[in-house]
């Protein structure tokens, strides 16, 4: 069974991102990136089904410009097999992506596509199922355990009340959640043999997605500064603030 | 609380832009050491690093490694994390392919040795030792013994330890007397006792391997007559697995002033009959083996001092950040703001980030001569790089250790009374810098080195190349426009002059007066790390300029530059006044008759 792994080069969690002065994005000029957590959690959860001997070939795939490689080398050290690059400068949006996505998914013909559930940049929460839809595969959103057995995929996610339990046949499309697992250290050999598994690198025209952006970004501003909060003297001075300011209750 | 972010801008602007990590990685052997797989294993060494090693930093102080029934236990965490930091392979970086290990240049140890030792001086300890036995072995280890150990070693799976001091052989090797009797099988029985030794015992591994100096019954007197015995604490059976316990135990673990997590063990060979050992090369060399290995460990140890540098260059960073204290000087406002507003707090950090970015310069700068001296393809270039490497080494060891004192200290001074309160973690970089200036060589054993081997025995020949290499950066400086060049220019031209001044008095005086030139070692070593650092500064802050002029925007740039600017205005200062102790310091030094201490 082939595993695909769709990954996304991001800022860097640890880095407070600023928009730019004139307010048209987020600045990431010299700023660290690294690989999306949520899709390193999907890379991990694929590699461990290859070595449970579930899955015989782990692809990671990636869209963006040439330092993207940095980040598919990243997953070939945590032990992927192969690389796929969709090179493009311009800037993609969760659909585009997702066609990209389901013509390297139509040439790989993978069984399983694992991802993040979001991207820690814009947190669209969208590519996935967006995937999902154009090849009209089953979907498991924000799983938290993933088991195949009988060629069947059962995925326990998480959502608002608690945990839901589905199964579907495969082909299909998982996205990740943060419990799913605990992605591993890449270990020095394997990043030394990292740069010598294939890598191989396309451009979007080959595969004949339309990937214009359809939406149009209007401005960037940082958050507005958090206020000072107040003490309150007893429970009922805080339930009338809330009732007559905050109109929470 | 801080966490410890490795440096990786730097580290990365000094390997691939100052040094040139593109060149050592053209040499035969080291071709898989590419810019990018080195930036991958640097991106991963900092993750292990930060998230793993930094965190038991200060829990391992405060714990320390427990000692029972002449077996210690290491701090906790430790265990795991080393079972951890081994089965990904690193421990095996620098090793020589043929028994499992990388193969990296030293130049990529260097980088991740830093950051080993940024995050958890008493835990990086334990490796280093153990690369330090592995090279002792690959030098003078027999194949059958190369065989039985290198790969575990290499591996991470068993340590090594260093069995060199004893009560009375400290500094003077020549005074060991351990002894080693001949058995008919061929191998020796080790009697002694040995003190000071790193990591001579734990529960991390299933085996550690003891390299310990001996004299066998016909060894001359003095340091000719030392052999060097591998002395395993579990003998191997047949199948090369720990077998039988050997008599080596440890009886005891010392109370330390710092690296409180890093068992320095007393170690008792032969209580119980003997501890077996096999002699390691020829009988009466071991010394000389001891030195390859030496060296190597030495460089290692000055990186600590740069590695606590940064530590405690971060940590005072973070706690000027946030602490609040007086309205800013000069300000109409009299809002209080964080101490980072204060000038003098200013010139603290300046100063700490300074002699931190100057010694990461240098301390690259020899290890990829180092690379070159065992890679280079032409003879006269591997001679000229190693000729350079060991004048350089007793300088990393010297002068990045006693500055990393110098650093932690100021990083206490910049929390002001909270750094003298060990619950902000100032105070455990100050205690744990100060033995890296003494062990593996003193400072002043590493002056005597540098003054004495290194200079006076060729006549200066290689400090005079150094000098007229240092010429060349000053005379670039030139080409530079701006306040900053022109004056970091003029102040590197001061340090070498006086530089260059010194080194021809000790050259000249060492012969005749060795005595005059001994008391001037010290302060001539750390005035040529001062220099040496400026000069690498200087050249980082012509690249600087350089990716300016071509549009590059990283602050990175003008900010090194600035550094640079302070360095010399700082330190390059401080250059004349050392070569005037270096050349009249000797007489007051030697005045007093010794009954009037």
């Amino acid at each position: 069974m082939k595993i695909l792994v769709p990954v996304k080069r991001v800022v860097d969690y640890n880095v407070k991102v600023r928009p730019k002065a004139d307010g048209t994005g987020v600045d990431i000029a010299n700023v660290k990136m690294s690989m999306n957590p949520f899709d390193e959690i999907a890379v991990e959860e694929a590699v461990r089904m290859k070595e449970a001997g579930t899955a015989t070939e782990v692809v990671v795939v990636t869209a963006g410009p040439a330092a993207a490689q940095e980040t598919l080398r990243t997953a070939l050290a945590l032990g992927a097999d192969r690389a796929v690059h969709v090179e493009c400068d311009m800037e993609l949006q969760p659909l585009g992506v997702a066609k990209l996505l389901k013509a390297v998914a139509e040439k790989e013909a993978p069984q399983i596509i694992i991802l993040g559930k979001q991207a820690i940049d814009d947190d669209a929460n969208q590519t996935g199922q967006m995937l999902a839809a154009l090849l009209d595969w089953p979907q498991a959103t924000f799983a938290s355990k993933v088991t195949v057995a009988d060629g069947k995929l059962t995925v326990m996610r998480e959502i608002d009340g608690g945990m839901e339990t589905l199964q579907m046949s495969l082909p299909a499309v998982i996205t990740t959640d943060l419990r799913l697992n605990e992605p591993r250290y890449a270990t020095l050999p394997n990043i030394m043999k990292a740069k010598k598994k294939p890598l191989e690198s396309m451009k979007p025209e080959a595969l004949g997605a339309d990937i214009a952006p359809r939406l149009s970004f209007l401005s960037f501003a940082e958050p507005p500064k958090r206020q000072a909060g107040v003490k309150v003297a007893d429970v009922s001075e805080l339930l009338a603030k809330l009732k007559n300011e905050a109109k929470v209750l | 609380m801080s966490n410890y972010i490795a440096p990786l801008r730097d580290i990365r602007f000094v390997l691939n832009q100052l040094v040139g990590l593109e060149q050592v990685s053209k040499f035969p052997g080291y071709e898989d050491a590419t810019p990018e797989t080195v930036d991958a294993i640097l991106e991963e060494a900092a993750k292990f690093a930060q998230d793993k090693i930094a965190p038991l930093n200060i829990p391992g102080d405060q714990a320390g490694a427990k000692w029972a029934n002449n077996a210690v236990t290491a701090a906790p965490g430790f265990k795991e994390t080393y079972r951890e930091f081994y089965e990904n392979g690193w421990t095996a970086l620098p090793c020589k392919p043929e028994f499992g290990g990388q193969g990296l240049p030293k130049l990529v140890s260097t980088a991740v040795n830093e950051m080993w030792k940024a995050a958890n001086m008493a835990f990086a300890l334990c490796p280093m030792l153990t690369q330090g036995a592995i090279e002792s072995l690959v030098i003078a280890g027999s194949d059958k013994q190369k065989k039985a150990f290198l790969p575990k070693m290499i591996s991470g799976e068993w340590t090594g330890t260093m069995n060199l001091t004893e009560p009375s052989a400290g500094s003077d090797l020549a005074a060991v007397r351990a002894r080693a009797e001949p058995q008919p099988d061929g191998t020796f029985k080790i009697f002694g006792q040995k003190i000071f030794i790193t990591w001579g015992d734990h529960d991390m591994t299933d085996n550690i391997v003891h390299l310990v100096l001996a004299r066998t019954p016909t060894a001359p007197e003095g340091v000719k007559g030392i052999s060097l015995f591998v002395v395993p604490k579990f003998m191997l059976n047949p199948d090369g697995s720990p077998g039988k316990r050997n008599d080596a135990y440890c009886i005891k673990i010392e109370h330390k002033l710092g690296i409180h997590a890093s068992p320095t063990a007393v170690m008792s060979f032969g209580d119980n009959g003997g501890a077996i050992g096999e002699l390691v090369g020829e009988e009466n060399r071991g010394l000389e083996y001891m030195f390859v290995m030496m060296n190597a460990a030495r460089f290692a140890v000055g990186l600590e001092g740069l590695g606590i540098s940064e530590r405690a260059y971060q940590r005072a960073v973070n706690y000027a950040r946030e602490r609040i204290q007086g309205p800013e000087t000069g300000a109409k406002s009299k809002e209080k703001v964080a101490i980072i507003k204060h000038p003098d707090i200013r010139r603290m950090l300046m100063e700490m980030r300074a002699q931190t970015e100057a010694m990461r310069a240098l301390a690259a700068v020899v290890a990829a001569q180092h690379d070159a001296a065992v890679k280079h393809p032409n003879e006269e270039e591997r001679k000229r790089s190693q000729a350079f490497v060991d004048l350089m080494i007793p300088v990393v060891k010297g002068w990045c250790t006693e500055n990393g004192i110098q650093v932690a200290s100021t990083g206490i001074q910049v929390h002001g009374g909270m750094g003298f309160i060990e619950e902000t973690g100032a105070a455990q970089h100050l205690r744990d810098s100060r033995i890296a200036a003494i062990y593996e060589g003193t400072t002043g054993i590493q002056a005597n080195d540098l003054i004495g081997r290194k200079m006076a025995r060729e006549g200066g020949a290689t400090i005079k190349t150094v000098i007229a290499q240092m010429r060349q950066t000053e005379a670039e400086l030139g080409k530079f426009k701006g306040g900053d060049f022109a004056v970091i220019q003029k102040r590197l031209k001061t340090g070498i002059d006086a530089l260059s001044a010194a080194a021809d008095w000790i050259v000249a005086t060492y012969g005749p007066d060795v005595r005059s030139a001994l008391c001037g070692a010290v302060p001539f070593m750390m005035m040529l790390g001062a220099v040496a650092g400026g000069w690498q500064m200087a050249r980082s802050a012509m690249i600087a300029q350089s990716r300016i002029d071509a549009g590059d925007k990283d602050p990175f740039y003008p900010a090194k530059i600035a550094t640079t600017r302070f360095y010399a205005d700082h330190f390059l200062t401080r250059a004349p006044m050392f070569s005037e102790i270096v050349t009249a310091g000797a007489p007051g030094a030697l005045a007093l008759d010794e009954a009037a201490f």
